[in-house]
């Protein structure tokens, strides 16, 4: 078995997690920032993955696990959400759906 | 009954409570505050003849209650201190205090204030017999704030007019000028003699005190300016004459006979400290007879019946000064008391002829009343005969004590005799100016005397018979102060003192009576007619104090009437309003700059603790 160094393997985590993040940043269809949540959710289970190999330790495997339940759970809610807010506002652009002005 | 003492002052204030908590019909209300009065009075008079019945050594009686309060080495004791001096007080205070309530009753029948009227008559009761009977200052001071509140809410009794709240007012703020340097003369005294128990602090004074070294004179001046405020006399007496705003029972209850003679109980209570400053003892003489001449100047040329009274009032407090500052103790005391009766009585005859004539109080506009109102006119007259010192009443022994102390005093005596001499010739002059044209004259006012009932009539009675006898008492008080080495009085001096009011008297039946043309001729002229404006002004006092106190005061509140001290605690309103409007500005409900700058700070955080 050939092991790939933590190093690359937190760089690649590194980069999802950016490209995640640079997702909800500018994107304006909800549905894309709930698949970008889930491409930084990804990261940081790639980065505990890493780590636990890294160690030799199931800890990093267990958090990955606890990650994933939660994505399923945030995207199960979220999902209804956007269905809730489509309904409403006939749109999923979060520029025109942003009410909490201060 | 000694040890009863402390019922008297709780009687009237028992009433007070009764009075303002329970609805009282007006029947139950006039029991109430005349009876508690009325007890406490009979109480007195029982342990005043106890007090007089020990032998003269052992007249001394203390009765502490509680600690009051008490601070590291600083102990005040509520405690009541009863000696001759006090007795005295306390028969004049519960005695012509009763008679004034009886005649409360009948004064105040129709006004729909008449409960609240005896309430506050009753707390004044009680305040000014804690006054008087208090074993130290602070409990004296107790006392002494509490009358200055009875007056203020009598003087302000017809709270609906704005001429009386503002009179209320100004007695308020005058006598608080001098409450406030009299509590700055205690905090001196306490601060260096170690306690504010009168009879300790005098014997501390004696013992650690030079004779006119700078401390005593400091802290009795200090006191003097308390008593100055109190007692109405220059350069705070401006309070007392538009005093008498309020009803005519309170002007001679609190403005003639009792709480305006504090201040000269006060000197006389603590009359070692003053023996210890001559200065200031000279001071109080002079000021005394300066403000005696100013005010019988003054009385003379009024119109308003209760004003001439109250310049009156002034003038014969002058009197009182006069004697504690030639060292005439117990001669101040006796006219402090024959006083109380003649002018109790002056004031209650004026109220009885007031509401006879629908409450008009200009003098000049009433007229020939004597044939009309026979009891208030003899009442009038024996008052005045008093007041002007006629020999066989009152006012005569005690006036002439003074007068004759005042000639034998080394100190400019001479000038203080004559000052006193010219102001009992002025005495007789408005005294008798006022008589001739109340009650002699032509009648031009319709009268009812059925508003005058017997409750009016009796304290009258009472009060003309205490006014003539008031004065063939001796006054019991040898031991209370040091004995006045007997004066050489020359023959003439004594007939100049005797024949004064009758000159007054004189020149009053000709001007006021027999040619009542004189008078106006003298005011035609125009250094006539100015000297009567300027009298009739109080010397320029009011005006003088508008220029210089009050329109100064006025000026800089509207200069600063956003409070310049305010302005600091707005800044910091106003930051915090900014501070707050900028992070409003980052809440603008875009979750993508929330994002962003949540992911800023993790940078942001996560740098510092890196290349920290």
């Amino acid at each position: 078995m050939i092991a790939i160094p933590v190093e690359h393997c937190l760089l690649l985590s590194v980069m999802l997690f950016c490209l995640g993040l640079l997702g909800v940043l500018v994107r304006r269809n909800i549905i894309f920032v709930l698949m970008s949540m889930e491409i930084m959710l990804n990261a940081i289970g790639l980065a505990f993955v890493s780590g636990g190999a890294r160690w030799g330790q199931a800890d990093g495997q267990v958090m990955f696990l606890l990650v994933i339940t939660l994505a399923a759970a945030e995207v199960a809610i979220g999902l209804a959400l956007v269905l809730q807010l489509y309904q409403r506002y006939r749109t999923l652009d979060i520029e025109t759906i942003s009410k909490m002005k201060g | 009954m000694l040890e009863f003492l402390w019922l008297v002052p709780l009687l009237p204030l028992l009433g007070f409570l009764l009075l303002v908590l329970l609805p009282l019909t007006k029947r139950a209300a006039a029991i109430v505050g005349v009876g508690s009065v009325g007890a406490a009075a009979l109480l007195t008079l029982l342990i005043v003849v106890e007090l007089f019945g020990l032998s003269s050594d052992a007249q001394v009686f203390r009765q502490i209650y509680w600690t009051w309060m008490q601070a590291e080495n600083f102990t005040a004791q509520f405690a009541f201190y009863l000696d001759p001096l006090a007795a005295v007080m306390m028969a004049i205070i519960t005695g012509v205090g009763f008679l004034i309530h009886l005649y409360s009753v009948g004064y105040m029948d129709e006004d729909p204030g008449f409960a609240r009227f005896f309430a506050y008559m009753n707390l004044f009761i009680a305040a000014m017999l804690v006054l008087v009977l208090g074993d130290n200052l602070v409990v004296l001071y107790l006392g002494w704030e509490g009358v200055g509140l009875c007056s203020y809410l009598l003087i302000g009794f017809w709270y609906d007019s704005h001429a009386n709240g503002y009179a209320a007012r100004k007695a308020f703020v005058v006598t608080r000028v001098g409450d406030a340097l009299m509590a700055l003369g205690m905090f001196l005294l306490f601060l260096h003699l170690d306690t504010l128990d009168i009879q300790q602090l005098m014997a501390n004074a004696n013992d650690q005190w030079q004779t006119g070294s700078s401390l005593p004179t400091i802290a009795a001046a200090l006191l003097l300016g308390g008593a100055l405020g109190k007692s109405a006399q220059i350069p705070l007496q401006t309070w007392l004459p538009d005093a008498m705003a309020g009803p005519t029972p309170i002007s001679a209850l609190i403005h003639a006979a009792t709480m305006v003679t504090a201040g000269v109980y006060l000197i006389a209570r603590t009359h070692e400290l003053f023996l210890l400053a001559p200065d200031i003892m000279f001071l109080v003489a002079l000021i005394g007879a300066t403000t005696l001449f100013i005010s019988g100047f003054t009385a003379l040329v009024q119109t308003d019946i209760k004003r001439i009274l109250a310049f009156s009032t002034i003038s014969q407090l002058g009197y009182m000064f006069l004697a504690l500052g030639v060292g005439a103790w117990s001669a101040a005391i006796f006219h402090l008391m024959t006083h109380a009766f003649f002018k109790a009585l002056l004031f209650l005859a004026a109220g009885a002829v007031i509401l006879c004539v629908h409450h008009e109080q200009d003098i000049f506009k009433m007229g020939g009343l004597r044939k009309r109102l026979p009891v208030s006119f003899w009442s009038f007259m024996i008052g005045g005969l008093a007041l002007v010192a006629v020999p066989l009443t009152s006012g005569y022994y005690s006036k002439h004590e003074i007068l004759f102390a005042a000639a034998g005093n080394e100190n400019s005596g001479q000038l203080l005799w004559l000052l006193g001499v010219l102001g009992a010739v002025m005495t007789g002059l408005y005294t008798f100016r006022l008589i001739f044209t109340v009650f002699f004259g032509e009648e031009n006012t319709r009268v009812h005397e059925s508003t005058v009932g017997l409750v009016v009539k009796l304290p009258l009675v009472v009060l003309c018979l205490l006014s003539i006898v008031g004065g063939w008492f001796v006054l019991p008080l040898d031991h209370v102060f040091p004995a006045s080495e007997e004066q050489a009085i020359s023959g003439i001096t004594s007939l100049v003192t005797d024949v004064a009011p009758f000159v007054g008297i004189f020149i009053a039946y000709l001007v006021f009576h027999q040619n009542k043309a004189l008078a106006d001729a003298v005011v035609a002229h125009t250094p006539g007619r100015l000297l009567q404006r300027f009298w009739f002004s109080g010397w320029g006092f009011d005006w003088l104090y508008q220029k210089i106190l009050v329109n100064p005061f006025m000026l800089f509140v509207r200069i600063n009437k956003n409070d310049i001290v305010d302005s600091f605690y707005r800044l910091a309103a106003w930051l915090m309003r900014l501070i707050h409007r900028l992070f409003g500005l980052t809440q603008t409900g875009r979750m993508q700059w929330y994002v962003g700058s949540i992911a800023l700070g993790v940078v942001l955080i996560v740098g510092a603790g890196i290349f920290s």
